[in-house]
């Protein structure tokens, strides 16, 4: 035992720890590490750990001399390439499959001096809302094992809120982190499209997914955002922040004009999340925002929009897993055969359903009444927004209508799955960015409040959430590790 | 949530499958078959939407493309190119017949 | 008029579909070097090999030589383009999409003439830039032929190459036609280097859609998609092919099918090849990992101030200058030899005498030779002061082809140095001429005395013993007169 207390360190902590040599880079990987050996079983976030590796890179952060955010641990969604070590995407076709390139946001931990405790744990190739969709096991909620952390970030989240990470990335296609960050009464940001590389990311639906910090508060939100964000050559959509990433600090709200989509909250809140929101509206008024009502009229046709979006650019992305240059082979005497098997076996039930869905509203006949619509109904809600910010600084939503669910509640029910992301999938049609934040506790679980800014927008929300988290004083440790500590 | 009653024939399904090359059982096809017609018949909703004459959003930024110069760079041994092959011959990746 | 093929009632309708490899340094979406012949697998990367989290990133390079390929082809070009997903299966495809355009082409609709005595105009549909498929080695398989192979084993240092596909509407009526076409849209590529075109190395690839309709006929009949033709001379003779093929069928009250075809040149024969994808649904949509492609209006102006003289303006040129419609054809689409041409002409500055030297006498050096014209040592220079003798009357056609004969062998040599040294310049002084004239005269009474007879042909004979006498060098002209003047004293 190093008999370093990591639980709810916060990387901003951990920094200052290793400036003040309190502890080095190999003392704090090996705190994070035996955690992991002794809780991982009950919470299985990680996929892979390398624990002999990650104290190597430590020591090296040791030996060059901690400066910065040097010699942090950090968790990596098992969807970024990592080079060298094993990069599944929580499926079975990309068993044992070796990255030849680190992606462009883990290259960017590196540079930064960011040791990587492991792979992270999601819903198969990010498609899932629980992490049930993982080919290797679902994620349990630190807040409740009984229940799902969310997803498709599950296991990113997880591990951040059980204290087998101070922080790590996810991807947020359609709420993949603002959801399970929710769930695990974390911060996660969706950062304005564009302005992080998506390079190495496995892609499920590229016109809509970022990669975003995961953390316990806000101001270590805008510390990895200040990492991974910026332009990049390997990436074409990605020209990156308009203004450097601020670290916020808590003030006032005066000034402040929130809009609230009362239309849109009607169905399918759950009371108590209703409750907890109504609360956070008092906190802003006492903060001196105002609070006024915005119309987004297409944004219910968000889920719609997407599950037609997504799905079509994911069956294209899926393709190249076809058992030629890499991945899961089932041989077959012809090329055909061999694909069919290959995808099959591969592929679990939900990637194969959007799969199914994505390819049908592309097919001949179907394009027009279908993809087309979907794109113009795309058009409308960014219209919506546009609309929105300019008579507001800032939209509320809770980031998800319910708490955490139990397993299997919804697996057996995808639209009911689908509906979980709500508040987020319109976010991301329109590519601005969101800041998912704990919202206080529904009856021992994590609520979550999603402020929704206009593009580039990322220092207002910072600020916004940090003024938010300070009211709250909401303590992200959940009440099952400070038992099963020390 | 509403919903278009949406109907898809057991040919249609195998149809869609086939251009994706997944090879299902005639248990997958039904199941499918049968969840695809409840989320097709929700996403339905729009088709009906009056919105012809409403530009599509195909690209989630409007500006123009970032372009590569023309400067050539050595990429991947051969060896890093094989390593996750799944049937690798000394200098290629071997496939199946095409067959008919 | 175009040279139209038309049998029993029926004409033919054919369009053109090209592909051309342009020769960037890198290729269309990565930086892998575009280059031919290397080993295989590797020129690759993971994008080549679209592993997961691989990006596209457009060659900026590939777009503005897409740009002026566009231009000179009398395409529009839009203010923006965009690229979209092909989706197939097949191993030569790594994402089992192709990254290509579908509505919105870098060139739009353009109208391209073939000029000529019996030229012809065709309207090119688009022009769209997309990226080349990997290689396949047909293990026991033939030529690219599929069926019946063990196995294959890919290839994937072409996949990538940047591609411009060029497609002309069904304007073509003759496969002579399209085989000109092909030939004069292939010399306007070289000449602005976008290309070498070398359909052996297949950096041009030409596929031909083929119908045939009763003559008169508005509508078109069932069109079948000819592939692999490899050479411009199997280009018309697979398109021939096809069409007695069609008319075959039609004769025998039978009706076309729509498919794909491969000719082999070998047999001349056709087969029906399986299609990529059988349902041919390649479901497109725009590529989310690119964004638009914005053209600016002052660079495409730019660009189009500055292409080279295409072979259709060169044609023009040419033939205003007087030269005869084959010749100023010929040097239209070969523009190594009009540059020869140019420079011949800069020398003598007279156009038409340098083009009858240059497709004469030195195009016979050249084809015997097997050198091209820049590689030859008869530069233009040197021919030039050849020319220039014969143009002065220094020496005349005989002494001309031994002194250029001369030039071929020593590179070294001159054409005055050589006329020097061999004694060339024609003997055209009015004395030495008499002298052997009055020799001449003497030696053939008979002759003399049958011309002043009034046999005027005996003139001839004459000439020619005084040509012998001056051992060929004589000037013809001077002499004719000179003895036509002695014989009337
Ligand atoms: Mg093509
Ligand atoms: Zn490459």
């Amino acid at each position: 035992m190093t008999g370093l207390d990591v639980i709810g360190l916060t990387a901003e902590r951990a920094s200052s720890m290793l400036q003040a040599r309190d502890c080095t880079a190999v003392e704090l990987a090996s705190a994070y590490l035996e955690r992991i050996e002794l809780y991982d079983g009950d919470v299985h976030g990680y996929l892979h750990v390398d624990a002999e590796r990650t104290l190597v890179d430590a020591a090296a952060q040791d030996a060059a001399g901690t400066t910065g955010l040097a010699g942090v641990p950090i968790a990596y969604k098992d969807l970024l390439s990592t080079k060298g070590v094993p990069t599944t995407a929580g499926s079975k076709i990309l068993e044992g499959f070796m990255p030849l390139e680190d992606a462009d946001v883990v290259a960017r931990g590196k540079a930064a001096g960011l040791v990587s405790l492991g792979k992270t744990n999601l819903d198969e190739f990010a498609m899932g809302s629980s992490t049930e969709h993982s080919a290797y096991g679902p994620t349990r909620n630190p807040w409740d094992l009984t229940r799902v952390p969310g997803g498709s970030s599950g296991g990113s989240a997880a591990v951040v809120a059980a204290g087998l990470a101070p922080w790590s990335l996810g991807t947020d296609t359609g709420g993949s982190i603002r959801q399970p960050a929710a769930f695990c009464g974390l911060v996660g940001l969706m950062p304005t499209y564009g302005t992080v590389p998506r390079f190495g990311v496995v892609a499920f639906a590229c016109s809509l997914e970022q990669v975003g910090p995961i953390t316990l508060t806000v101001r270590d939100a805008a510390l990895l955002q200040q990492i991974i964000a910026g332009a990049s050559e390997r990436d074409a959509t990605c020209t990156g922040p308009r203004e450097p990433i601020v670290v916020p600090t808590a003030g006032r709200l005066d000034g402040i004009t929130f809009g609230v989509p009362w239309a849109e909250l009607e169905e399918g809140v759950e009371p108590g999340i209703r409750a907890r929101f109504d609360r956070s509206l008092q906190i802003a008024r006492d903060l001196g925002a105002e609070i006024v009502d915005v119309e987004l009229p297409y944004a219910r046709h968000g889920l719609a929009a997407y599950y037609v979006i997504a799905p079509a650019e994911a069956s294209a992305n899926l393709s190249r897993f076809d058992g030629v240059r890499y991945g899961l082979r089932v041989d077959a005497p012809d090329v055909r055969s061999m694909y069919e098997a290959t995808r099959d076996a591969g592929f679990g039930p939900e990637v194969k359903r959007r799969i199914m869905i994505g390819t049908y509203v592309l097919s001949a006949g179907y394009h027009d009444a279908y993809y087309l619509q979907a794109q113009r109904v795309r058009t409308l809600i960014r219209r919506d927004f546009d609309a929105a910010f300019a008579s507001v600084d800032a939209i509320l939503s809770p980031t998800a209508p319910t708490t955490a669910f139990e397993f299997g509640a919804r697996l057996d029910d995808p639209l009911a799955m689908y509906a979980n992301d709500i508040f987020t999938l319109p976010v991301n049609l329109a590519g601005v960015p969101a800041l998912s934040l704990p919202n206080g506790l529904v009856e021992g679980l994590p609520s979550s409040l999603q402020i929704i800014g206009p593009s580039h927008s990322e220092n207002l929300l910072f600020r916004l959430g940090a003024a938010f988290e300070e009211a709250h004083g909401f303590d992200p440790v959940p009440p099952l590790l400070r038992g099963g500590s020390s | 949530m509403s919903v278009r009653r949406i109907e898809l024939t057991t040919d249609e399904v195998r149809h869609v499958a086939a251009l994706a090359r997944l090879g299902l059982d005639d248990a997958e096809i039904e199941r499918l078959g049968f969840e695809l017609q409840s989320i097709l018949g929700h996403v339905a909703t729009i088709s009906a939407l009056p919105i012809a004459d409403v530009p599509p959003t195909a690209h989630a930024l409007d500006v123009s493309v970032e372009l590569r110069p023309d400067v050539a760079r050595a990429g991947l041994t051969r060896e890093q190119a094989l390593a996750n092959a799944p049937d690798p011959t000394p200098d290629g990746f071997r496939v199946p017949p095409i067959g008919s | 008029m175009s040279v139209a093929w038309q049998k029993d009632g029926y004409e033919a309708v054919i369009g053109l579909e090209i592909h051309v490899q342009l020769n960037t340094h890198s290729k269309m979406f990565c930086s892998c070097p575009n280059r031919f012949g290397d080993d295989p697998n590797t020129n690759v990367c993971m994008v080549c090999l679209a592993h997961p989290g691989a990006m596209p990133v457009a060659n900026a390079e590939a777009v503005r030589q897409s740009a002026r390929v566009g231009l000179a082809l009398g395409c529009r070009i839009p203010p923006h383009s965009e690229f979209s997903r092909k989706q197939y299966f097949y191993p030569d495809s790594p994402k089992a999409y192709q990254i290509s355009q579908y509505d919105q082409p870098l060139c739009a609709e353009g109208l391209f003439r073939v000029p000529g005595n019996d030229g012809f105009e065709v309207r090119l549909t688009r022009a769209h830039l997309e990226e080349d498929a990997a290689k396949m080695i047909h293990a026991g398989g033939e030529g690219g032929r599929i069926s019946g192979s063990a196995g294959s084993i890919v290839d994937f240092n072409r996949v990538g190459t940047p591609l411009l596909e060029i497609v002309t509407e069904p304007d073509i009526r003759s496969p002579e036609d399209a085989r000109r076409l092909l030939t004069l849209l292939r010399a306007t590529v070289v000449a602005i280097g976008a290309s070498d075109c070398d359909m052996e190395k297949g950096s041009l690839r030409a596929d031909a859609n083929v119908s045939i309709r009763p003559i008169g006929a508005t509508e078109y009949g069932t069109k079948t998609e000819l592939k692999n033709m490899n050479s411009f001379r199997f280009l018309e003779r697979g398109i021939e092919a096809e069409l007695e093929r069609q008319l075959e069928i039609v004769r025998g009250g039978g009706m076309v099918e729509q498919e794909t075809l491969h000719f082999d040149p070998a047999s001349g024969s056709l087969a029906s090849l399986r299609s990529k994808e059988q349902a041919h649904d390649y479901r497109y949509f725009p590529e989310p990992d690119l964004l638009l492609v914005h053209q600016d209006e002052v660079v495409l102006a730019e660009l189009r101030a500055t292409l080279p003289e295409l072979p259709v303006a060169r044609y023009e040129r040419l033939v205003a200058a007087g030269l005869p419609d084959a010749t100023a054809l010929a040097l239209a689409i070969d523009s190594e030899l009009a540059a020869y041409l140019d420079a011949l002409a800069t020398h003598l500055n007279d156009l038409k005498i340098a083009a009858n030297w240059t497709m004469g006498e030195f195009s016979a050096h050249l084809n015997s030779s097997g050198l091209s014209a820049a590689a030859s040592p008869v530069t233009p220079a040197r021919l030039g002061a050849l020319v220039a003798l014969v143009m002065a009357g220094t020496i005349n056609q005989t002494a001309a082809k031994e002194v250029f004969a001369a030039l071929v062998d020593d590179p070294a040599a001159t054409a005055d140095g050589i006329v020097g040294e061999r004694n060339l310049a024609t003997v055209g002084g009015d004395d030495e001429l008499g002298a052997i004239i009055d020799a001449v005269l003497a030696a053939h009474p008979d002759e003399v005395e049958a011309f002043r007879g009034g046999r005027e042909q005996v003139i001839g004979f004459l000439v020619g013993q005084c040509m012998k006498q001056s051992g060929g060098r004589a000037d013809a002209k001077a002499l004719q007169s000179l003895l036509r003047a002695r014989l009337a004293s």
